[in-house]
């Protein structure tokens, strides 16, 4: 069992509070992934249940056992970092078994590991070189294998595609995930990727100068964001957002177009849609067309609604042009309201 | 071809000979002495006063034969080596942890550390040698090997704290965390990743800090009488001595230093955060 807890752990460099009091349970064999811009804190956090960062206050368990006041090396766990962070001065074999001789492992067990390891990130032919002469790729694999040599109760990883060029990253993701859902570990992945974060977590913790704004499943952070900022974070294009004025009975005004709200006491709120979830050619909302971008499987247009910048997703074969009026219809059951504090509201 | 082209060509063949004259010029501003040193040991004792010079020595040790069997040279050597010696354990046992220390930690304080380091060496040595002379007379370090290892020590440590601090500062602190995260107390990270990653880099800056000592001339002559370094002691006795014996003492002395230093260089470079590497 190694669940993971976070309990009220904050953290202030000086006067910086890099964490508010963060509350997080890991479920054993979960991926969790942390994803937020940078600055957001999701690398001290990590870093604090690693053990390389003391907390201000609060608790981190591993398991049963409390580990905050631990020494890393006491902790069960390893960390794959986001430069590899790959002895040079050792071979990929000797690499994969520092963790194991630092347990003092039997030599035979040891060589035993490190192949079927390697096997595992398919780097069998590189057992005898060094660092200086692997890709960055190949590096990335090293670490990896290092880290999951040990057979951690956690591994936890900083960003450990960032460095890699795009076809690679894609590969390795693919790859990392079908990896470490057969080892069954515990893992923490720091991410500011929402693509990574979108196809490799079991649940997504969404960390916002220094807080926790949402942890969930994938599809819910992306259909159900709990803040405006989940909502235009999350999502390649973003979620549109158009003021909303109050009629009073749930009915409430969107760009010339009356729509059925949550009933509230409120003035006004703020109107949410995701672009592939409006419906082009019909319905009484008008947008006129400012950029047409073709993007091969849809045409991305980005509309004007009452002066708000309105993105739409459209067909491929659709002819459009720049200065069109459109007519657009949200599809009503996923439309979301966000109030004044930028919080999800009901319906 | 237009005239302009020609006169910009022009311009820059001037400017290339500049760049070529000023190099020579600066080269042998360094190696005519050198040559007219070395010269003039490989040269008999005869050829050293004699009138007209060969450019090529004769390769005759009768001179610095002379000079190694002077009465005193032996064991002035000696006694530099151990002073040499025992200023390069002691700059680098205690240089490298500061190093570490500034390269490593945050503390109140670290700023002006590093400036108070290096104006150690902005205080003038004669200034501080009759107190220490007396000082050293009262606990009995006066006229020792050790006594005078300390004072090298002193002048040698500055170099060892901003070199081993770069050293350090050039190796990313991740491979320390990754050895933590591995199994690793702080000081088994140390001596298993970090050691090895700096091990040449701590080599050149001991024989940095050997040859400093073995330079070193006013607090040899100042501390010592009986037990003096080969520098103090060709300051005391090649005075009233042959040409040819300062010859020989001074090539003794300058060679070793110069061929260390060559060794060293990059790492010196990289003191000053110039990239040579």
């Amino acid at each position: 069992m190694a669940e993971i807890k976070i309990q009220e752990v904050a953290k202030q460099f000086g006067k910086t509070h890099a964490l508010h009091s963060v509350d997080l349970r890991i479920e054993d064999k979960e991926f969790l992934v942390l994803l937020g811009a940078s600055g957001c804190g999701k690398t001290t956090l990590l870093r604090i249940v690693a053990g390389l960062e003391t907390a201000t206050t609060g608790e981190v368990w591993i398991g049963d056992r409390r580990v905050d006041h631990l020494a890393p090396k006491d902790r069960g766990i390893a960390m794959v970092f986001q430069n590899y962070a790959v002895f040079p001065h050792m071979t990929v074999f000797e690499n994969i078994a520092f963790g194991l001789r630092m347990k003092k492992v039997h030599n035979a067990e040891i060589d035993k590991r490190v192949k079927r390891t390697a096997e595992l990130m398919h780097i069998e032919n590189l057992l005898a070189r060094y660092s200086g002469q692997l890709s960055g790729g190949q590096r990335q694999r090293v670490a990896v294998a290092r880290a999951l040599a040990t057979e951690p109760d956690v591994i936890l990883m900083d960003e450990p595609l960032s460095n890699l060029d795009a076809l690679l990253r894609m590969e390795m993701r693919t790859e990392l995930k079908s990896i470490l859902a057969q080892s069954q570990t515990t893992t923490i992945y720091v991410t500011h990727d929402q693509v990574e974060a979108m196809s490799m977590a079991d649940r997504i913790a969404i960390m916002h100068q220094g807080h926790i704004v949402q942890a969930t499943s994938p599809v819910e952070v992306y259909r159900n964001p709990a803040t405006r900022f989940v909502g235009s974070f999350i999502g390649n294009p973003p979620m549109n957002f158009l003021p909303a004025k109050n009629l009073g009975n749930g009915v409430f005004e969107v760009g010339g177009t009356r729509f059925k709200g949550p009933d509230v006491n409120v003035d006004s709120l703020e109107f949410a849609i995701r672009p592939e979830d409006i419906v082009v050619g019909q319905g009484e909302m008008q947008g006129r067309i400012r950029v047409v971008e073709p993007l091969g499987s849809h045409i991305q247009a980005s509309c004007e609604v009452n002066g708000t910048l309105f993105r739409v997703v459209v067909d491929s074969n659709s002819v459009i042009k720049t200065g069109d009026m459109l007519a657009l219809e949200p599809t009503a059951d996923r439309i979301r309201w966000f109030d004044a504090d930028g919080k999800l509201v009901p319906v | 071809m237009s005239t302009a082209s020609t006169s910009v060509i022009g311009q820059s063949r001037v400017a290339k000979w500049a760049v070529t004259a000023s190099v020579v010029f600066l080269c042998l501003w360094v190696l005519v002495p050198i040559y007219l040193l070395v010269a003039n040991t490989f040269s008999s004792p005869a050829e050293v006063n004699g009138f007209p010079k060969r450019f090529w020595p004769s390769f005759d040790t009768e001179s610095i034969e002379f000079f190694l069997n002077f009465h005193g040279v032996g064991s002035a050597l000696w006694n530099s080596l151990l002073v040499a010696s025992l200023t390069m354990i002691l700059s680098i046992s205690v240089g490298a942890p500061a190093g570490y220390a500034l390269s490593r930690f945050e503390f109140r304080g670290k700023g002006t550390f590093r400036v108070l380091v290096l104006m150690t060496r902005a205080f003038p040595l004669p200034l501080l040698a009759l107190p220490m002379a007396v000082m050293f007379i009262k606990v009995g370090l006066d006229d020792t090997v050790l006594g005078l290892a300390i004072v090298h020590t002193t002048l040698a440590l500055p170099f060892a704290v901003l070199i081993t601090y770069s050293l350090f500062s050039g190796i990313p602190v991740e491979l320390e965390e990754a050895a933590w995260t591995l199994g690793c107390s702080r000081f088994q990270a140390f001596i298993k990743v970090i050691f090895p990653l700096v091990l040449p880099g701590i080599a050149a800056s001991a024989i940095f800090a050997f040859v400093v000592s073995w330079n070193e001339v006013f607090a040899a002559a100042v501390l010592t009488i009986e037990h003096r370094t080969l520098p103090a002691f060709l300051l005391q006795s090649l005075d009233d001595a042959p040409l040819h014996l300062k010859f020989a003492g001074g090539a003794v002395l300058v060679i070793p230093a110069l061929v260390f230093i060559f060794m060293v260089r990059k790492y010196l470079f990289a003191m000053w955060g110039i990239a040579n590497r």
